[in-house]
């Protein structure tokens, strides 16, 4: 049963090979989504381009609900894939400076990464200034350590928090993201911007 | 010129296309997709090459040198190598390579090239924190249902609402 690097006498060589695909596969779905463009991505924080919100909230349905039907079928071993561990302080504090370097910088680090692969300088730029920050990071550890590793707890589901199967949680985030996709439309016309849309 | 339309793939087509990608990686590595990672262990190596006793000397940098591992040969700094592979082959197909400053025409380019670089910064440190990013926490957390990916995705989203303000000569 998949996950196949899971499967007895599996290469670990092979699996770096696979992580290479999944790269150029990642790679190509942002750049083609129009995700090399800063002016784009940060279109989602003024409302005239909101690519973002419905490209994100696709691909992470399509893999939620593949997933488990794959996991239904007896395909999927889901206890098997890596699920994030919740630090309270640190995932809110973390999102919270990702927020402020993602509207200075127009990017994520994979859309920057997307953006470096065309040639774009300003994501040269970002892709150092993610250097620095990975460097500053490790080089303040031990002041951070304590917000870093503090409320701990664990690989936490958020369907079993709510108290509900994760059939009905992701029915539930279906609904919200048709609203959301909706909404998103009526962002688009409440706050147009013709001159930089047709830039993009 | 005239204004190209449907230059890029539809939203909902490309979301398509990036969840398939990521219920492979799920399915084949068990796992989701990265890439503040993948700027992690670049960076580890870097200082591992540069000075190696500051590397073993650090709790935070010595773990990635453990029994003589080396840091580049990981899943997720591959993974990135990819990540420009498929770019570049999306430009190529789609005719958009090209050296190019991209930014709103009221400021300069070089007060676009140091909020880029700011930003990479702040966005990385970030993710180191909250042990991803976009694509590590955010996404592929929410695709496994978990709290922290949903926490994490609320928290960088709601960050850049609330900075956009502050920040919207830079756009807008």
């Amino acid at each position: 049963m998949a996950p196949v690097s899971t499967l007895p006498g599996f290469p670990a060589e092979l699996d770096l090979l696979i992580g290479f695909i999944i790269g150029i596969g990642f790679g190509f779905a942002l750049e083609q989504a129009g995700f090399s463009s800063s002016r784009k991505l940060a279109g989602m924080f003024y409302g005239y381009d909101t690519t973002v919100i419905k490209v994100f909230f696709t691909a992470a349905i399509v893999a939620l609900v593949g997933s488990q039907f794959l996991s239904y079928f007896g395909i999927l071993n889901l206890n098997n894939v890596f699920v994030n561990e919740y630090y309270v302080g640190a995932a809110i504090v973390g999102g919270i400076i990702m927020g402020a370097g993602f509207i200075m910088g127009g990017y994520c680090p994979g859309t920057g990464l997307s953006a470096l692969s065309i040639g774009k300088i300003d994501a040269l730029c970002y892709f150092f200034g993610g250097l620095t920050g990975a460097f500053l990071f490790a080089e303040t550890y031990p002041m951070i350590e304590e917000l870093a590793n503090g409320s701990y707890r664990g690989p936490v589901k958020v369907n079993e928090v709510l108290g509900v199967s994760p059939g009905l949680f992701t029915f539930i985030l279906i609904a919200a993201a048709i609203v959301m996709f909706w909404l998103a439309e009526l962002a688009e016309k409440r706050f147009a911007r013709p001159d930089i849309s047709s830039e993009l | 010129m005239a204004p190209m339309k449907n230059k890029y793939m539809n939203p909902y087509l490309a979301g398509t296309l990036l969840g398939l990608v990521l219920l492979l990686a799920m399915v084949l590595s068990g796992r989701g997709l990265g890439a503040s990672g993948g700027i992690k262990y670049c960076v580890v190596s870097i200082v591992g090459a540069l000075d190696r006793g500051h590397a073993d000397k650090s709790a935070y940098y010595s773990k990635y040198f453990e029994n003589g591992q080396k840091p580049l040969r990981n899943w997720l700094p591959i993974e990135v190598l990819g990540i420009l592979a498929g770019g570049f082959i999306s430009g190529a197909v789609s005719k958009r390579l090209k050296f190019k400053i991209e930014k709103a025409p009221g400021i300069s380019r070089a007060r676009r090239l140091v909020f880029a670089f700011i930003g990479g910064l702040f966005f990385v440190y970030g993710a180191q924190l909250a042990r991803g990013c976009t694509s590590g926490a955010a996404l592929s957390g929410m695709a496994v249902l978990s709290l922290a990916g949903f926490v994490t995705m609320i928290a960088i989203f709601g960050s850049a609402y609330v900075f956009a303000w502050f920040f919207r000569k830079n756009w807008i």
